[in-house]
Order: structure tokens, then sequence, then C-alpha cells
């Protein structure tokens, strides 16, 4: 795994550029400094309608150091398909990441990414999740977790949450990783590894909002670390066949050591309205998640 | 126009620049202040720095850029010896 | 209809439908990268690129999307990446790419797209109307229509050299008429790859700027600092548009002294240089205005037929020149824009003085034949009308020729 004191040299490396749009505590600035880090700065992205693409500021000026495209809402896979179609006629090598939030990839470009998928497109795809419709204001999405308050469901989300990152692995990819902004040297070793594969890579990045669940703007890294140490959010990896809890979730595999999930719900304002029963509801859901999670570790392996 | 930067068509495309999204350092309502005694330099402000509004210098110390520090607070957060305090602005 | 331009063609004469005459264009410009998804009547067009390509005839990839939207998008990011890209699609299939269509033109990138224009639904319907190809008028794509199989060849490879011109950069969108070209064998000539690699080179992949790994950091799309930057960018498309009509000029000479064919760029007069009164049509069906407009002439009307051959950018000198001393136009739309009328006859109607007479006719919907023993009586009747009444001007009338209604 990649140290911090290997990122040294990064110190004052500005590849994201200081003085963005994005709220206090984004995630999702977190995730892509850590992405620009993992790829060394050198790679081409696309990014759909989404907090990114205000996020970088305004014409003629942005904050991204890399060639970026910003495009339609569900178009992203499929401009990268061709991006890298093209690239690889010209003979232009590196990479083509996909950087797109839950709407763009659960919801309304879920046909564009399942057919990027399936024709194993060489592409990293990088699913920056902040579980809701953000940009427009908060409202439930694919990925929204059940019973959490959006604007549009304000008492509580009524709708399961769309497993994306398991049903990408259904469509035969070489490479599906779930990765949470708390553990960057996770995180930033699974995008090395990605870029090292050819073909459709998929990573789901964890990114707790702090406008959007309503917990502070110092939270962010402390709310995404709860979700892992209460087994909330697994972090595994799905490499050509086989699949394996990482690193950080691995003490969580026994249920005993996990932390109450108590501690993760109740930092945040979109389940302040949960009854014990929810949470019992909840608590289940997690249960079921690891077992089903640990079977596959048993069936890819 | 000159942000105009392709050379072949009038096209309005960006290029990288601090604070494209303005001198976000005025949105900030606390700000960090780095004992820097207790710093242990450690990097992890650095590291979980949304903005990448902290150099992490050479002599692996830290500072802080205030002209776009949105005073978040995750630095102050995530750093393990409590060396970084929030400070309302405004306050000496 | 046969184009007297061909006799002095150069190229091998062959014989096919107007969707495979696309697919030859495609390959002789020597494309980088396919994407399209089927529907009727497109697809013989990828039906006959994918054989190029796995064949070997065409180097380029044709990467089989799951739905127009992402044909669109797909050739799209490879144009931003550099390569020479084409798609093509139909009615419902044109419709689905419609937010793509405005990002692709405004991202001022080069494209070629094919659109076999077909009716749209309900109720399902395959046959050929224009209400598909107009509807992306506002689009910022470079719009032209064909009238034969050789015309769709022609207009498809000179796509390519216009797209790409530095002047123009912007993306262009061929019309051919559904089965009545797309599946329709003529006789057409194409010229040789030698001759189509001497006027058209590879497409320079640094215009008008390139996303690429490690390359210039330049982005594309995000939110303008000022309103204003936003307009300025939808004047530049303006001027280009209006460059563009120039462009077409200079690639149509540059066509026609490597083919031996040449054409009026933007409209096509045809007898109306002395005509009192003229037709105005778009697409495969002004080759049967074409035989009514001889019919007429043989029998003393002095009528005229003006063929438009680009609706964008819009050639309103070249209307306003052949229009100037005519007592009357009667134009043609196989198309219609609900609550209003035919879209050639709104956009034409700008450019009629008040005193000179005017009749929209909307004709050929869903596929309806319209012969040219239609065309002839409809334009009888106007002419007669204009003569009896002094003047006449009426913006919508319905020709529906069948037991069920009509005028």
């Amino acid at each position: 795994m990649v140290t911090i004191n290997e990122l040294h040299k990064y110190g004052r490396t500005k590849l994201i550029m200081p003085g963005t749009a994005a709220c206090p505590g984004c995630p999702l600035q977190l995730g892509m400094r850590y992405l620009a880090m993992a790829l060394d700065g050198k790679f081409a992205m696309v990014i759909p309608a989404g907090c990114s693409s205000v996020i970088p500021g305004t014409a003629p000026y942005t904050a991204f150091t890399v060639p970026t495209m910003h495009v339609p809402f569900a178009s992203s896979p499929a401009v990268a398909s061709g991006l890298r179609r093209a690239l690889r006629i010209r003979g232009v090598d590196g990479p083509v990441v996909v950087w797109a939030g839950d709407g763009a990839s659960a919801d309304i470009g879920f046909a564009s990414l399942s057919g990027a998928a399936y024709r194993n497109e060489d592409i990293i795809y990088i699913l920056a999740d902040n579980e809701a419709y953000m940009n427009t204001g908060i409202q439930a999405s694919g990925t929204t977790p059940p019973k959490a308050w959006t604007t549009t469901s304000p008492r509580g989300k009524t709708e399961g949450r769309k497993d994306v990152s398991l049903i990408m692995i259904m469509h035969n990819v070489p490479y599906v990783a779930t990765a949470s902004i708390a553990y960057p040297m996770d995180f930033i070793d699974k995008v090395r590894r990605a870029a090292s594969i050819r073909g459709f890579k998929f990573i789901h990045l964890h990114a707790p909002c702090p406008p959007g669940w309503k917990f502070p703007d110092n939270y962010t890294v402390r709310v995404a670390r709860l979700a892992v140490e209460t087994g909330m959010w697994i972090l595994w990896e799905y490499n050509q066949g086989k699949l394996t809890i990482s690193p950080p979730s691995i003490p969580y595999k026994d249920k005993g050591r996990r932390k109450p999930i108590e501690e993760y719900l109740k930092l945040q304002g979109r389940f302040s309205h949960l009854t014990k029963e929810d949470i019992e509801e909840i608590k289940a859901g997690v249960d079921r998640q690891w077992d089903l999670i640990l079977k596959l570790t048993e069936i890819y392996r | 126009m000159s942000s105009v930067s392709s050379k072949y068509v009038k096209y309005i495309l960006s290029k990288p620049m601090m604070g494209a999204g303005g001198k976000t350092g005025t949105w900030r309502v606390h700000r960090p202040v780095i004992d820097a005694e207790k710093c242990i330099k450690c990097g992890l402000c650095w590291l979980y720095c949304p903005e990448n509004a902290i150099d992490w210098l050479e002599d692996k110390t830290v500072a802080v850029d205030y002209d776009y520090c949105k005073g978040c607070g995750i630095c102050s957060d995530v750093c393990p010896v409590r060396a970084i305090t929030m400070v309302k602005e405004g306050v000496i | 209809m046969i184009n007297q331009s061909q006799v002095s063609s150069r190229g091998i004469r062959r014989i096919m439908v107007g969707d495979h005459a696309v697919a030859e264009a495609v390959k002789l410009a020597r494309v980088n990268v396919i994407s399209a998804y089927p529907i009727t009547p497109q697809t013989l067009i990828v039906e006959r690129l994918s054989e190029m390509v796995e064949r070997g005839e065409l180097k380029a990839d044709f990467i089989r999307v799951e739905s127009e939207f992402s044909a669109l998008a797909s050739v799209y990011g490879a144009a931003a990446a550099g390569a020479r890209a084409f798609t093509a699609t139909s009615s419902h299939g044109l419709f689905y790419m419609y937010e793509m269509l405005w990002w692709a033109a405004a991202s001022r990138l080069p494209l070629v797209m094919a659109v076999v224009t077909r009716t749209l639904g309900p109720p399902w319907n395959i046959h050929d109307e224009h209400t598909d190809i107009l509807a992306i008028r506002d689009s910022g794509w470079i719009i032209g229509m064909a009238s034969d199989v050789q015309e769709v060849f022609d207009m498809t490879l000179t796509a390519f050299k216009l797209s790409e011109d530095e002047r123009v950069l912007l993306p262009v969108a061929i019309g051919l008429d559904g089965f009545i070209l797309s599946h329709t064998i003529e006789p057409l000539y194409i010229p040789s790859q030698e001759d189509v690699d001497s006027w058209l080179p590879p497409r320079n992949p640094k215009v008008p700027y390139v996303i690429e790994p490690g390359g210039e950091p330049v982005t594309l799309g995000n939110l303008p600092r000022m309103d204003v930057y936003h307009e300025l960018h939808r004047a530049y498309m303006d001027e280009a548009m209006d460059k563009a009509k120039n462009v077409l000029h200079e690639v149509y000479s540059e066509y026609g002294k490597l083919t031996g064919r040449y054409y009026e760029p933007l409209v096509e007069c045809y007898r109306c240089s002395d005509a009192k009164y003229v037709a105005v049509t778009m697409g495969a069906w002004s080759g049967d205005a074409k035989v009514a407009v001889d019919e007429l002439r043989d029998g003393g009307y002095p009528v005229g037929l003006i063929r438009i051959r680009y609706i964008r950018p819009f050639p309103d000198e070249e209307l306003a020149t052949y229009i100037n001393g005519v007592r009357g136009i009667v134009v043609f739309d196989r198309d219609y824009s609900a609550g209003f009328g035919g879209v050639l006859a709104g956009e034409l109607m700008g450019l009629v003085p008040s005193n000179v007479s005017f009749k929209g006719v909307i004709a050929g919907l869903g596929g309806v034949d319209v012969s040219p023993s239609d065309f002839r009586d409809v334009i009888v009747n106007f002419i007669n009308d204009v003569e009896r009444d002094g003047y006449l001007r009426v913006r919508k009338w319905w020709y529906i020729p069948s037991v069920n209604g009509g005028d």
C-alpha cells in the first residue's frame, strides 16, 4: 500500500488548484485530489452534470490541471468510450477517467454506464457517491440509503438502494472496487491498480456530503471513517475474478468489532427522524450486506 | 477576448488557475491555527484538506494558504495531536 | 432523378441504395471512429459500415453502443480526441440524441451524421417525412438534404471537408429521405480513393483542440464566469455558420474539379431564372417537382423550382435573389410544425415581399406519396388563383389526397 510519505512529493503540487467553488468540507474535492495524485496528474477526465461541473470554478479558468470535458448528464461513459477509442487509434496512451456522481451513474446515465461496461471499454469509471442529487439541492437518488431524508423524500426514502458496484461485476468487467474518501491510501492503490489493467474499471467512492447529509463541515472524514468502522460501507476489491475485503474493512468482518451503527447515524441530520425500528432495519440491512459480500469472497476466490 | 485559448476557433476553453472559484478565503468563518510546537509533521491535515489549501513543506511542517482556505475545519478534526485550533475570524 | 451534371462525372459508375452510398462516402473519407444504433430506415448504413470494418476495408473502430444518445456521445468523444468520426440515425433516434446534438455543436468539434428522414410516432410509421431533421435546425448543426443517391454520396463526402474547415468547425448533418433514397437503387459515380485522399487529408487532431492524457490541460464546458461569455460563444457559432456559406462554395467548387460534378452549393435553381412563379422544395421529392415544372413549362406556365440543399446555414441571400421579381411562391413542406404549419414556409415567408403571393403547402407526411401530377395540380391551382384574384397569401394549406379528407 502507498504510504503518506510517498505522497510528500505532492506536498506543494496543486494538481487540483485551490480556490474552487466546492462547499467547505467537500468530499468530492478530497477524492479528486487523491485521484490526481494516484495518476500523477496524467490522465484525461470526463465529467457529467453534477457537483463536479460546478466545483472547478468558472470559465475561462478551472481548478483542474488535466484535459477535461464537462458533458451532458447521461453521456459520460459513452463520451469516454469514444475518447479512448480515438486515442488508441492515434497511439496516445494514458488513462481516461470518468468522474461521475450517483445520479449520473446509478440513474440517468445507467444505460450508458452499462453499455460502456459490457463493451469493456478501456476506461476508469469513478462513481463519487454522495448518496443524493446534491448539485440540484439534495434529492433522492438510486444510491440514497433507505429512510434517509432528502428534499424529495422528506419523511425518509421508502425505496431501497441500488448496489451499482455489484451490478458492475455482473457485467464481467475486470476490475470493480469500493473505496472511501477517509481511506486515501486504499483508494490511491485501487486507482493505480485499475490503471494497470486493460478494460473497464469501476471504483465506487463513498463521499459523505456535509450539507446534503446534514453534518458539520469538519466531519466529512469522520463520517466517512465511521461508515467503514460501523460496517455500513464495506471496502472490497474485485480484481479479475477474485473478490477480497480490503485491509481497512478486514477487522469488521467480525460483527463484534464493528462500532455501533448509531454512532454513524447520529452525526447526520438526514437520519435524525429515525425510530428504533428504523435503526434495527438498517442494522439488519448491514448484516445482510456483509453476509452477501463475504459469500462473494468465497465464490470469487 | 483573452479567454479564447484555441488558436483555431473562437471558443471559450478553460485553463488551470488558482482561485477559479474565487478568493475562497473570504468564505471562512473560523480559521485553522497550527501550533508548531505540537505538530508532529505527519501530513494528515495536508492529506485531508479538500481545498488543497495546505502545503506540506520540504521539512514536513505545514502552512495554510489563507487566501483559499474555506475554514471547513477538517484539518483540525483529523489532527492526531490536536495541534490545529479553529479560531473565529476577527478574533485575535 | 438523373442529374444532368453526371454526364461529365469522373469515377467508377456503380448502382446502390442511398444508405450504402453514405457508407461508401464514409469509407472514402477514411473515418476513424463510427458509432450508431440501428433504426429503420438508417440501419443499412451501420450494417454496411460494420461489414467494411470487419473486412478491413475501412480501418476504423465501430462502437456498438446501446442507444442513439450514446452513439452521438461516443463519436463526440472521439472527435474531441482528434478522430474523424461519423454517426447515423433517423427519426426517434435523432430525437433520443437531442441533448447531445446541442452539446456537440456548441463544442465546435467536427462531426458528420447521416439522418435518414422518417416520420415520428405515434402511430409507429417508418416512412418518409422531414419533420425529424428540421427539428434540429436550431441546434448548431449544418444541415443538408440530398435529392438523389449521387447527391447523398457527394453531400456526405463533402460534409467532412466542410465540418473540419477551420473557419467552420461545426458538425454537419446530411439528410436523405427514408426509403425513397435510403432503400432505392440508383446509379452513381464514386471517385477513386486516390482522388479523395488528394482532396481530403487526414484530420488534424489539434484542430480545434484535443483532449488527451498528458496533453494541454484545457477544460471544455465548465460554467462561464459571466453570462456574456455564453452569449459571445453563440455569436461565434453564428459567425461560423455565416462563413460556412462561403466555405460551401469553395468546397463544392473543388469537389467539382475533382469529380466533374458541380453543384449550386446552398440552393439549386431549376428553370427559375425567368420564372414568374416558383415552387420551393427540399429532398428527394424535388425530382418529382422538377418533372411537374417541365410539364408545366411545356404547357406554357412560367414556372421554376427552387430546391433547398442546405437549410442551415439558412440560404437567405440565395433565396432572396431567386424570388426577386416573381409573382408567386408555393412552398412544399414534407414536415409540420404543430400549431404553425410548414417549417420551410415559415422560414421563407420572412424573405417574401408583401406584394408577392405565397402559399405554404403541407404534403407527403407519414410517407404519403406525392407524384409529379400532384405537384402539377397544386402549382396550377396556385397560379390560377393568383391570376384570378391578383393576390394570395396562405401560410398553411393541407394537401391530403385521400378519401378521408383533404381539400
